[in-house]
């Protein structure tokens, strides 16, 4: 039925990555040591990369897995050992009552309301090709770069700000304090 | 012929559900990290949907800088993680109630 209507190899590969997808999404939140959390985002990660080259979308899924799985996770595990917090936590204690309930009764709310106003919508419309089309095929690392260096040149020129300015104040945060001590007694 | 958009798009959904559930629950402050990343790339894989169907190189560019906030934003979270563990030497986010009336 399905393989009729749509190619195989779309079907497996999205059904590949929606397993990696919500396998990991659901182990993040469910392990209780935050090194097994730190693991199971990865694959949710691998997942999301592989619906990314699934819709042409090569040259992100490669700054996916290199940022991504080889920065910010590494950066997590980092922390998670630096401080030594990978005791595990009491997951099933629930300081305020019906926490868990609320929380699922609105994410349900949520959810379920996105996906009917996205299928009372046709799911997705508005104009084709505005900035610039897609390549057909064989990347389109080109088109990329030149939106982003031309439209978007902007915004490209503030997250280079925006970084630097995240660096310096993780930096500061992150100091020991008796240095800052230190200078104010000296 | 391809997979609908539509299954991406349920797909994503779904992902931002699980981020918003474990965000709301979990009370590691790392774990909650953790379900931000989630939600951003349930996101990212919305505007890569969007991108393909709409045949517009626009999407990809936007999560491109969806990922450079990302990365700022980790950093800095992570600095916040550090100075308030050591501190406290606890990450759990019910211990930091100071401002509490």
């Amino acid at each position: 039925m399905i393989g009729a209507a749509y190619s195989i190899p779309s079907v497996l590969v999205f059904v590949t990555s929606a397993m990696l997808i919500l396998v990991g999404a659901i182990g993040v939140i469910s392990v209780k040591n935050p090194v097994h959390a730190a693991l199971c985002l990865i694959m949710t990660l691998f997942g999301v990369a592989v619906a990314f080259v699934a819709q042409s979308a090569d040259f992100l899924a490669a700054v996916q897995i290199i940022v991504y799985a080889g920065a910010i996770v590494v950066l997590f595990l980092f922390v998670i050992m630096f401080l030594g917090v990978d005791r595990r936590e009491h997951i099933h204690f629930e300081p305020l009552v019906g926490q868990r309930a609320f929380a699922a009764v609105g994410v349900a709310i949520t959810v379920g309301g996105l996906i009917a106003l996205m299928a009372r919508s046709h799911w997705v419309s508005g104009a084709s090709s505005v900035t610039t089309k897609l390549s057909s095929g064989g990347g389109n690392v080109k088109e990329l770069g030149t939106a982003v260096f031309t439209t978007y040149l902007f915004a490209f020129e503030a997250t280079a700000a925006l970084l630097i300015i995240a660096v310096v104040g993780a930096v500061l945060l992150a100091r020991r304090e008796s240095a800052t001590q230190g200078e104010e007694s000296a | 012929m391809n997979v609908p958009a539509a299954w991406y798009l349920v797909l994503a959904a779904g992902l931002f559900g699980i981020g918003a559930f474990g965000l709301l629950t979990r009370r590691s402050a790392l774990i909650m990290f953790m379900c931000i990343e989630l939600m951003l790339n349930a996101v990212n894989l919305t505007f890569v949907t969007f991108s393909r169907t709409l045949n517009d190189i626009s999407g990809q560019a936007i999560v491109f800088f969806v990922m450079v906030v990302a990365a700022a934003e980790v950093t800095v979270g992570l600095g916040i993680v550090v100075a308030v563990f050591r501190r406290r030497s606890s990450t759990s986010v019910d211990e930091l109630s100071e401002m509490k009336g």
